[in-house]
């Protein structure tokens, strides 16, 4: 809501300055958004008229004018395409500083020639005067401008605008009335409630109305005025006073619905009385009819748009705009004032699912003072008839049995003041806030019972009032306590991992925490899982943000791309947070698995440049080893696997289980995946479900034995596609409780190996608890682990 | 031979010795089994008694004095040997070490580790929810139905009709009040989205919400802990802050809350509108019907609930200029954080 400051102090008009008074409405919940100077700053301008005028010699598109200012007549010469003997005009005189451009220095008028003319001062526009943003021409001012005068007395442009961003809550500050009101309460001071006295109706004519959408529109007030003079120009001070509030003006009668619009919070409309058919009838629009709106829009109409019609035709979208075929133009003489109360929940949304906002569906949507509509009538009657003339009708009215009646009392206990807001407050404080803000109050056992006004339609139950209470009172004069309350332990498990803590593992291991979009392109989604079943938004904001990621390795690759294009040289990056996996393409939003993820990327060097070790690349080891660290927070083990995985290399990816369960996926990408993506690096790529690592065990102690150690290192011959893990599980399986430990040192293929075999190099550490081991012992022990990865995988002792 | 004599030439050869194994060489020609002072020693029967004593003495003493030199000779050799390798194995402990480098967390990371860090000293703990929610959980139980202006204010993403990505992290105050019972006490940060960018908006976004349900919980209870809250995060024991009315339909009183500006110290500059004041919460007390969809006694219970915007605190307390920073995850600005 933006108005002129002049305005609302025409009806409540407290002794404070306007910052003041900004200060103060925004402590009141009616936040200034901004305050504005009503025009630019500028001296030395007056009301003054061409009397004459002649082309330039030599040139076509400036004009030599005769301008009188009231005392002389001046020579100034003009390029705007509206300048006109007689037209009454702003003028700068010799010596007038006008508002620079944005950021710059004042403009000062000085005597000038312009193509050899000389010129002593300039006509002005609504731009260069910083009344408007733009101009087509000079600003016509009307004929009976008093010559002479200074601009800044004559517009009364001593004003501010002032901008609010109200809640949706306070639809009755929607107004300059309400906004008073405001005013008057807060400050204790006079408020001008005008109410308009029916006016005297000069003619019996009326025009029939029918509400056939009764719980929509619950009441409908009409009215015919006859002969009005729509040429008639709408006077100066309603035309600042609407463009204060950033309204155009357009026609007198239109001008003036918008500024009872503005002034008392009603939306009106006014229609061509000739151009309506048989009877207005308000109802919901059957489906697929069309209108052509105000705008010049033409839209199609759902079932659920409440409109007025006649016998032949859609009138208006209600609350929301009037169509052109209805509309009041040039010819018009007769018109038909409308001044309706719809539902708030029925026009709530209309507006924007045609792509509309206006001022009317605004103040509509959050509701309007249920007991203004006739009101509105009169203040609008009455403006009509001073501008344009006109015969007056009678007022119609159409109430409907579900019109909003008059509020209904609400029991506010003394007790819960203190209980919710935690202050005392007298009695008669309360009932004095109450009364101020236009409330009914009545004491009442343990407490009062409170009737809100009409225009306070958001006032419904005891919180509302507890609210109004404080908000009046101040809420930054209670004293700020601490709560005191049930202090309750709350256990975090032992052998639970905090995300921070797994965060923090792989930060130590030089990795960075990225956090991306969690809709992603579906070109990439589609080449990161191609099999996965995706959810797509209804209403994306563009289409690389339009699917939900089923991966989170589309982020983080795209923040790979983004840092590798940047020149860097190793990238690390892990990303927390859930991927959404619908159970299959079909299966739509309601079997969708949230899952927690944790996965990273890297790419590049090992480790940063340095001196002490040659530059040496990432590897598959290097990202396992990472995933290795974060599984070593689980309690249960996990088992990797070389397994094919479209996205990843064949040969360098595997699967990690845990108790059969797939839990996640280490490898490197594709080279066809990163061709695609346009990466020219080798990139390894990890993603892990957060429940794999999680849970951990509470340590189990188990004493630690005073006896040595003995350790026997072994290298086998097997074939060279054995996987490493199949032999540690068979010396584990085949070992007794002596063995403790299993070292891998060495794999070796080449001289001495024979082709398409391995060489395996292993330590054995043994130990038993109590005594020492002796080498019989320990050589049977070997014996048998020995025969049996011989019998196993015909493993020979390497020589 | 003259016993001083041999004792004065071992001492000589001794502190001539300039390695161990020379030293060492000494030792056994004067000590060793066939060492000269040794072998002294075997003459000693063919002496009389009476002498043999004495001279037995006189050997033992010059044997003693030669060890006692090699002793020291031999520690003086040993030390040098000592200093020589440590002087060649000096290094230049200027350079950098070697390994791995620390990475970091991001900022929108830390910023609400130390919201929950505080939060969680006063009993709070942390709770999570879907990110995709429905319709109930997001606006109806939160006293926002279908027809509410409000709504229009949230920019929902909407998958269909009755779907959507969360707008706000309300919801995890509904979903924790449906399946506990007052006392309640959560803070639920996370991701959120709304259907809006440009330059001070990104379609996603983090925000912590906090809930507190128990008896005789008041306005000035809600004042009191954020106004702590937001000293202890600013680190600024005289932040000043402001309590302004405002709306939530899930709230009532509802406050927005203005810390004073901590670029400028409330004097007016551009990070703060030339206002002094810079809003970084919202709060109020739960609205009876957003209790009553929950099933919570509002004769018995009171509560308060707040939610406050990550990146908003990260950026103030961090000082970044730019919001949109946060997630292209440039490794020169997470760094910074690191």
């Amino acid at each position: 809501m933006k108005f002129s400051e002049q305005w609302l102090r025409s009806w409540a008009n407290p002794s404070i300055s306007t910052q003041e008074m900004c200060d103060q409405l925004t402590m009141a919940g009616l936040e200034v958004d901004s305050v504005e100077p009503a025009a630019g700053e500028f001296t030395e301008v007056v009301v003054a008229r061409v009397e004459s005028l002649e082309k330039h010699p030599d040139a076509d598109k400036l004009n030599v004018c005769q301008v009188t200012d009231g005392t002389e007549i001046l020579q100034i010469v003009c390029g705007a395409a509206n300048v006109r003997q007689g037209l009454v005009i702003p003028l700068a005189k010799i010596g007038a500083l006008l508002p620079g451009a944005t950021g710059e220095k004042p403009l000062k008028i000085k005597p000038a020639k312009l193509r050899g003319v000389a010129s002593s001062g300039m006509l002005c526009s609504e731009k260069e005067l910083g009344l408007a943003d733009s101009a087509e021409g000079l600003m016509e001012l009307p004929d009976d401008a008093p010559i002479g005068q200074n601009i800044r007395e004559y517009l009364q442009l001593e004003d501010n605008i002032i901008e609010l961003d109200l809640t949706p809550n306070r639809g009755d500050c929607l107004s300059i009335t309400g906004i008073a009101r405001e005013l008057g309460v807060l400050n204790q001071c006079e408020v001008t409630e005008q109410l308009w006295a029916p006016y005297k109706q000069t003619i019996n004519d009326t025009f029939p109305v029918e509400i056939q959408a009764d719980e929509a529109c619950t009441y409908y007030a009409g009215r015919v005025i006859r002969g009005v003079n729509v040429k008639a120009k709408t006077p100066l001070w309603m035309l600042e006073r609407l463009r204060r509030s950033g309204i155009r003006g357009l026609s007198p009668v239109v001008d003036v619905t918008n500024y009872v619009m503005l002034e008392l919070g009603q939306p009106m409309h006014a229609f061509d009385l000739q151009k309506l058919d048989g009877k207005i009838q308000v109802r919901f629009s059957k489906n697929h009819e069309k209108v052509t709106l105000l705008d010049g829009k033409s839209i199609d109409l759902q079932e659920t748009a409440l409109v007025i019609a006649d016998d032949s035709k859609i009138l208006a979208l209600a609350g929301v705009m009037g169509g052109e075929d209805s509309a009041v133009d040039d010819s018009t003489t007769d018109i038909f004032l409308e001044s309706a109360f719809f539902k708030p929940e029925i026009i709530a949304g209309k507006a924007r699912s045609y792509g509309l906002h206006t001022e009317s569906s605004h103040r509509f949507e959050r509701g309007v003072d249920t007991e203004m509509q006739v009101h509105a009538i009169e203040r609008a009657t009455e403006l009509i008839r001073e501008i344009c003339g006109g015969d007056v009708g009678p007022v119609i009215e159409h109430k409907t049995t579900h019109h909003p009646e008059a509020a209904i009392p609400i029991h506010l206990r003394s007790n819960q003041i203190k209980r919710v807001l935690g202050i005392e407050l007298a009695e008669d404080e309360v009932t004095e806030i109450l009364r101020r803000l236009g409330m009914e109050v009545k004491v009442y056992p343990d407490g009062w019972l409170v009737k809100a006004p009409s225009f306070r339609f958001d006032i419904q139950i005891e919180a509302d009032l507890l609210e109004e209470v404080v908000r009046v009172y101040g809420y930054n004069n209670i004293p700020r306590t601490r709560p005191s309350y049930h202090a309750v332990v709350q256990v975090q498990p032992e052998a639970e991992n905090s995300l921070n803590t797994l965060k923090r593992c792989l930060v130590n291991r030089g990795y960075f925490e990225a956090i991306s979009y969690s809709f992603v392109d579906p070109k990439w989604q589609k080449i990161l899982d191609p099999q996965a079943p995706t959810i797509a938004l209804a209403n994306p904001l563009s289409s690389e943000m339009s699917v939900m990621r089923t991966t989170m390795w589309a982020g983080l690759l795209n923040a790979l791309k983004h840092n590798v294009n940047r020149q860097q040289s190793r990238v690390r990056l892990f990303e927390t947070g859930l991927c959404f996996k619908p159970e299959s393409e079909t299966s739509g939003v309601d079997a969708i698995t949230q899952e927690p993820m944790f996965a990273g990327v890297i790419c590049g060097d090992l480790h940063h440049e340095q001196w002490a070790e040659k530059t040496q690349k990432v590897d598959f080891f290097d990202v396992k080893a990472d995933v290795e660290a974060l599984l070593s927070f689980s309690e249960a083990d996990s088992i990797f696997t070389a397994a094919e995985n479209p996205v990843l290399h064949p040969g360098q990816s595997a699967c990690i289980r845990q108790n059969d369960e797939i839990v996640g996926w280490v490898g490197a990408l594709h080279p066809e995946v990163q061709k695609a993506l346009d990466i020219d690096q080798r990139v390894y790529v990890f993603e892990l479900k957060q429940s794999a690592i999680v849970n951990n065990n509470v340590p189990a102690f188990s004493p630690l034995s005073r006896f040595p150690e003995v350790r026997r290192d072994l290298a086998i011959l097997v074939d060279e596609a054995l996987p490493v893990a199949d032999i540690l599980s068979v010396i584990k399986a085949s070992s007794s409780d002596l063995v403790k430990e299993t070292q891998i040192f060495d794999i070796y293929q080449g001289k001495g190996v024979a082709e398409g075999t391995k060489s395996v190099a292993f330590g054995l550490i043994l130990q038993e608890f109590s005594r020492t081991l002796t080498d019989t012992e320990v050589d049977t022990e070997i014996g048998n682990i020995v025969s049996t990865l011989n019998q196993q995988f015909a493993a020979t002792l390497r020589e | 031979m003259d016993l001083q004599k041999l004792t004065a030439d071992a001492q000589d050869k001794i502190n001539a010795a300039d390695n161990l194994e020379s030293l060492d060489q000494v030792r056994v020609d004067y000590l060793g089994k066939k060492g000269e002072l040794t072998s002294l020693l075997k003459t000693l029967g063919k002496l009389p008694a009476d002498e043999r004593k004495i001279a037995g003495q006189d050997i033992n003493n010059a044997k003693r004095d030669v060890q006692q030199t090699l002793e020291q000779r031999k520690q003086a050799l040993e030390t040098e040997k000592l200093n020589a390798r440590l002087t060649g194995e000096k290094v230049d402990v200027t350079l950098p070490g070697r390994g791995q480098n620390i990475g970091g967390l991001h900022p929108v990371t830390k910023t609400m580790e130390r919201i929950e860090d505080l939060f969680s000293r006063l009993g709070f703990t942390v709770e999570q929810g879907p990110e995709i929610e429905d319709d109930f959980h997001n606006f109806e139980a939160l006293n926002i139905p279908s027809h509410h202006p409000a709504r229009a204010m949230h920019d929902t993403f909407y998958f269909d009709a009755n779907t959507l990505l969360r707008t706000h992290t309300s919801p995890v105050q509904v979903r924790h009040m449906e399946t506990n019972e007052p006392p309640l006490r959560i803070i639920a940060p996370g991701r959120v989205y709304r259907c809006d960018s440009d330059l001070t908006h990104t379609p996603m976004f983090h925000q912590v919400e906090g809930l507190l349900v128990d008896e005789n919980v008041s306005f000035a209870d809600l004042m009191g802990t954020l106004a702590d809250f937001l000293k202890q995060f600013f680190e600024n024991e005289d932040l000043k802050t402001r309590f302004r009315p405002s709306y939530f339909p899930f709230t009532e009183p509802s406050s927005e809350v203005d810390i004073q500006c901590v670029m400028c110290e409330g004097k007016g500059c551009r990070v703060c509108s030339h206002t002094g004041w810079l809003e970084v919460l919202g709060c109020g007390i739960v609205h009876p019907k957003v209790f009553e969809s929950a099933g919570i006694d509002t004769e018995k219970y009171t509560g308060y609930a707040f939610g406050m915007g990550v990146e908003r605190l990260a950026m103030l307390r961090y000082g970044v200029n730019d919001l949109r920073l946060f997630f292209e995850n440039d490794l020169k600005f997470l760094q910074q954080f690191a």
